[in-house]
């Protein structure tokens, strides 16, 4: 009989694992099979880590035969291909990190070792975590599980197709203006942004420092908790990151909705919108209601403008993070005569449109006569829209929106225009220039069968609130997304 | 040339490596001379994913250096990225700081210096940031080494109060004097370790507006500073005079051809695109940690130079003794237990600075121990030895690098002051030169000097002189 | 007619700027995304933010300090081990002109 391993989740997975029911290797090895089935399909994965994955499998179950089992060990994940990993080549999708190998990991990925995770492989993403559909990468798009002719959102496509899939039972992204929410949403699966420095970024490649924040995907609220837990809290490593305790945030999904003040902001539900969508949204507050939650009505009037803030404010920082890829102390090199040849033709073959769209705003926005205008422009109006969550959440506890006027788009649909795939990060992108902590979870299919995510933000650390009322939703049965 | 008609207008700016033992923002190793790529990591390398994490002493000494010129050391300062691309830069932008410096103002005073009036050099500013690698140039290609990169610097930008070459090598000697003297760095130009750029303008005499501006870059020696800064202002001069207009330009120094010439590389055309490093929050300097800093710091070369004087000594002795921190506690060694501390000055201001010169030498490694020349005065004092006795002693203490006592034992050099060792040997000399004695006492005075030497030498040169001179006073009076 | 934004020349400065050598249609059709963008954002001049303060972080404030201690190890084959060229242990470019 077919191994059903890997449709578990965490939660589900750690207490057969600790019950010694199911063994770490069975379940690693179950989670393989299923990617060499899928992969064809789905392209999630740029690196499968089959014998790291076995090896880890089998420390772990040492570890649990000892009777040592923190809720992650064993678990497979997939590990979005941004954080470097050691000894394992890490790409960020891009032809100039092809063949880079880190000699060290990422502060996030020594604590998930620690607690004996297992890597299945790295995932697939919009190169350098720039892009709204994975379309943007050197090794493919990752295509939608729901329907392969559709994109997996992006830029951390690949985890969430892939945690969709049921290749592992988590993984990590990244999100700097949507990229784990929205893909979590065209995907069908929890995807959480915690607020910015509540978890490390040292050893995750920068695209857009004062944005960039680490978070997990899941099938369950609870189990994006028991990821964060393992994940958040101070680093020395990194100066931006939070010192302040770390709660037990599965602890916090004892509790419900009652007298929770939900904000809708009235700017988030807009001409353009699929309508399906904001039906489902719409549908997900009733229930919220339903289960003693109340709602009201809120305004965020500079949301307009947060995409354009962003990027002003996103490509200038990555326009400074990404020339350290000069092809000279890693990664592709071309041939040249002269230093400036040699940087040049180097970052010509070697990064794609995207990115060199994004280096050259970026550089323009700071160039000489042209700051003022637009990087100081937009790091002011960040003030404006983090004022507007501040007198928001005066109002109310949380905040529910949709997490993308649309559910996935078609394979190149988008491409065209780089105008219009921005415009698509429109409910996400002013969450990472406040900083705020958000997650998307499912809350709905459009009659497609494609899912349709609801965003729930929260004020700065009160991750707390979002997955009591996110676990809460969940509770209601009032939709089930597996 | 006329050039009486101008004036130079100079501005340095100075970049110096801080005393750590650990990089700017890295736990990697400052030390110089290591292995290529040996004091390496991630963060220092630039790879992906890493982030800078700021080294808590090099605040502490961008301080005291701050305070030792009199800067204004500012509560709140931001770190900035400063891009441009070149090999030896792995990040592709160097972490500076741009709007708002650690230091603001300050001065530093020249002393009187001959004909010259003291001065004060106003400062502009202190700020901290990271050095790059090291490009070594080879036939076909070059090589990267990046043990440099992210050690910390402080760069010190001056006014343009500078008025000559001479000017400029008072205030670099200075400036050395005070951050070694605070600790904050070796100063070693030779290493690396304290570069200075040059802005050089003229104008003429009594002009209020500045001329154009030229920038020599990389100079690595006082003498190179002095020469280049010497010959650009001659460079400018003639064409302006010429009627033609100064390009700004940035410039090298050719040592070889000894001419300033153009920089070829378009690298220095650029926008730095500054903007707050987002990876570090802002450097936050609390009162407190200023007092504290102030209070652990070691006394200023002005301060050490004005207590010199009120303990006896002349502004001459005690500028040339606190002109470089280690000859001044050298100096200081020398001292316990000495009655006479001008003579103790005059020493260490000849024998041993001679020697120390000499031989091209660190003092350290020059010349032998404070307290060894400290007991060798003493000596002296107590008469045990005469003064060439003394010279001839060091001079060998420099070469074996043995102790006072036993150099003085092994060489027989101690003085004899026995009075009746001393007698018996006058008897001796007066009585086997009766006729010169006569003549002494007939009133030929110069004969004294004669009886003297005649002495020391039947006493093998030891006596003590003070005594042969007494004695031989009394026996000649009879 | 909406003005230009950004001229070829710009593009070319920009690039340079960037190290990035584009081919003429990579010139043409970056001018002509910069030009849609920078049309777009000029919408934030909408705003009057003349007394609004730039936020540049929206971390915790503070910077954290560390001991000035030597932490790391000599380990110059794996620092050089991704090194596209190199010489002994150096890394190895094209000869630098100053």
């Amino acid at each position: 009989m077919p191994s059903e391993l890997h449709k578990l989740t965490i939660a589900e997975a750690s207490a057969k694992l600790r019950k010694r029911e199911v063994s770490a290797l069975e379940l690693t090895r179950d989670c393989l099979e299923r990617i060499a089935a899928s992969e064809p399909k789905l392209n999630a994965f740029i690196t499968v880590c089959e014998k790291e994955a076995v090896e880890q499998a089998r420390q772990a179950d040492a570890r649990l035969a000892a009777g040592d089992a923190p809720a992650l060990c064993g678990i497979p994940l997939g590990i979005k291909d941004i954080y470097a990993t050691k000894g394992v080549r890490t790409t960020c999708a891009s032809r100039i990190l092809e063949n880079f190998v880190p000699p060290f990991d990422a502060t996030v990925i020594e604590r998930l070792r620690a607690e004996g995770a297992v890597f299945v492989g790295k995932t697939n993403m919009d190169e350098f975590a720039m892009g709204s559909s994975t379309e943007n990468s050197a090794f493919g798009p990752t295509l939608n599980p729901h329907d392969t002719e559709r994109v997996a959102g992006g830029s951390s496509g690949g985890s969430a197709a892939a945690v969709a899939a049921h290749e592992c039972l988590g993984a990590l992204g990244t999100d700097t203006g949507g990229s784990i929410r929205e893909p979590a949403s065209f995907c069908g699966v929890v995807g959480l942004k915690p607020t910015y420095s509540r978890v490390s970024r040292y050893g995750v490649v920068a695209y857009a420092s004062s944005l960039d924040q680490v978070g997990p995907f899941a099938k369950s609220v609870r189990d994006a908790a028991i990821i964060l837990r393992t994940l958040a809290g101070k680093d020395p490593r990194d100066s931006t990151c939070s010192a302040r305790a770390v709660p037990d945030y599965e602890r916090a999904l004892a509790g419900d909705a009652k007298g929770l003040r939900i904000g809708v902001p009235k700017e988030f539900f807009v001409e353009g919108m699929q309508p399906e969508v904001e039906k489902a949204v719409r549908a997900a507050l009733k229930s919220y209601e339903s289960i003693g939650a109340s709602t009201v009505e809120i305004s965020l009037p500079h949301t307009g403008y947060a995409i354009a803030a962003y990027y002003l404010v996103a490509t200038a920082e990555a326009s400074a993070n990404l020339a350290r890829y000069d092809g000279i102390r890693f990664g592709l090199r071309a041939s040249a005569e002269d230093n400036i040849a040699l940087n040049e033709i180097t970052r010509a073959e070697g990064f794609g449109a995207e990115v060199k769209r994004r280096i050259m705003l970026g550089t323009f926005a700071l160039s000489a006569g042209y700051y003022d205008a637009y990087y100081l422009k937009g790091q002011k109006v960040r003030t404006l829209i983090r004022n507007d969550f501040e007198r928001a959440f005066e109002k109310c506890d949380l905040i529910v929106t949709p997490v993308a006027p649309t559910t996935a788009f078609k394979l190149g649909e988008k491409m065209n225009d780089p105008l219009t795939m921005y415009l698509s990060d429109i409910f996400t992108i002013s969450v990472n220039l406040a900083g705020l902590p958000g997650m998307s979870i499912p809350c709905g299919y459009d009659s497609n069968h494609l899912p349709i995510g609801m965003q729930l933000i929260a004020p700065p650390f009160a991750e707390e609130t979002i997955l009591r009322a996110g676990d809460a939703f969940e509770r209601t049965g009032a939709f089930k997304s597996r | 040339m006329n050039r009486e008609a101008y004036e130079a207008v100079i501005g340095l700016e100075v970049h110096t490596h801080l005393l750590t033992r650990s990089k700017l923002f890295c736990g990697c190793s400052t030390t110089f001379g290591a292995e290529p790529n040996a004091n390496v990591c991630p963060i220092c390398m630039g790879m992906p994913g890493v982030l800078p994490v700021f080294n808590r002493r090099v605040a502490e000494l961008a301080i005291r250096t701050g305070l030792a010129a009199h800067c204004t050391i500012a509560p709140y300062s931001i770190f900035d990225r400063k891009s441009y691309f070149y090999p030896d830069l792995p990040k592709g932008y160097q972490i500076s700081q741009y709007e708002t410096p650690i230091c603001k103002g300050g001065y530093i005073d020249l002393p009187a210096n001959g004909d010259s009036e003291p001065r004060r050099i106003r400062l502009t500013r202190i700020h901290i940031e990271e050095d790059a690698g090291k490009n070594i140039h080879g036939e076909s290609a070059s090589l990267v080494d990046f043990n440099r990169s992210g050690v910390p610097l402080i760069e010190i930008v001056s006014e343009p109060d500078l008025r000559s070459a001479e000017d400029a090598g008072a205030y670099l000697r200075q400036l050395r004097a005070i951050l070694r003297y605070v600790d904050a760095s070796d100063g070693k130009m030779e290493e690396g370790s304290f570069r200075c750029d040059c802005n050089v303008s003229v104008r003429k005499r009594g002009a209020k507006e500045y001329g154009v501006r030229t920038e020599i870059k990389n100079l690595n020696s006082f003498r190179f500073v002095e020469d280049a800064i010497e010959y650009e202002i001659g460079r400018q001069i003639e064409i302006v005079e010429s009627g033609g207009k100064v390009p700004q330009e940035t410039l090298l120094w050719d040592s070889a051809r000894k001419e300033t010439r153009p920089m070829r590389s378009k690298e220095y055309a650029n926008d730095y695109r500054y903007f707050p490093e987002p990876d570090l929050p802002p450097l936050v300097i609390p009162p407190a940690m200023v007092e504290q800093v102030r209070a652990s710091m070691p006394e200023l070369p002005a301060d050490r130079r004005a207590r010199y004087v009120r303990e006896g000594l002349t502004e001459y002795e005690a500028g040339v003794l606190t002109a470089d921190r280690e000859v001044a506690d050298y100096f200081e060694g020398v001292l316990p237990g000495l009655k006479n501390r001008k003579s103790a000055a005059n020493w260490v201001m000849t024998e041993v600075l001679r020697v120390a010169h000499d031989s091209g030498k660190a003092l350290g490694d020059a010349v032998p121990p404070a307290s060894e020349v400290g007991a060798l005065l003493r000596m002296i004092e107590e008469q045990k030895i005469s003064l060439n006795a003394a010279k001839t002693a060091f001079a060998a203490m420099v070469k074996s690098g043995k102790g006072a006592e036993s150099t003085i034992a092994e060489r027989g050099l101690a003085q004899v002051s026995d009075e009746r060792a001393i007698a018996a040997a006058c008897d001796q000399v007066l009585a086997a030169e009766p006729a010169k004695v006569a003549e002494y006492r007939a009133g030929r005075d110069k004969l004294f000097g004669f009886f003297v030497g005649a002495v020391m030498k039947a006493m093998g040169g030891k006596a003590n002189p003070k005594v042969i001179n007494e004695t031989l006073r009394k026996k000649l009076a009879g | 007619m909406a003005e230009t934004k950004i001229t070829l020349e710009q593009v070319r400065h920009v690039a340079l700027l960037a190290r990035l050598r584009l081919s003429n249609d990579e010139e043409e059709s970056l001018r002509s995304d910069m030009d849609e963008m920078l049309a777009y954002v000029d919408k934030l001049n909408e705003l009057d933010t003349k007394d609004v303060a730039p936020t540049t972080q929206v971390g915790e404030a503070g910077m954290p300090m560390r001991e000035d201690e030597v932490t790391n190890q000599p380990a110059a084959d794996a620092m050089l081990a991704n090194a596209p060229s190199r010489d002994r242990n150096y890394f190895k470019v094209p000869k630098i002109i100053e």
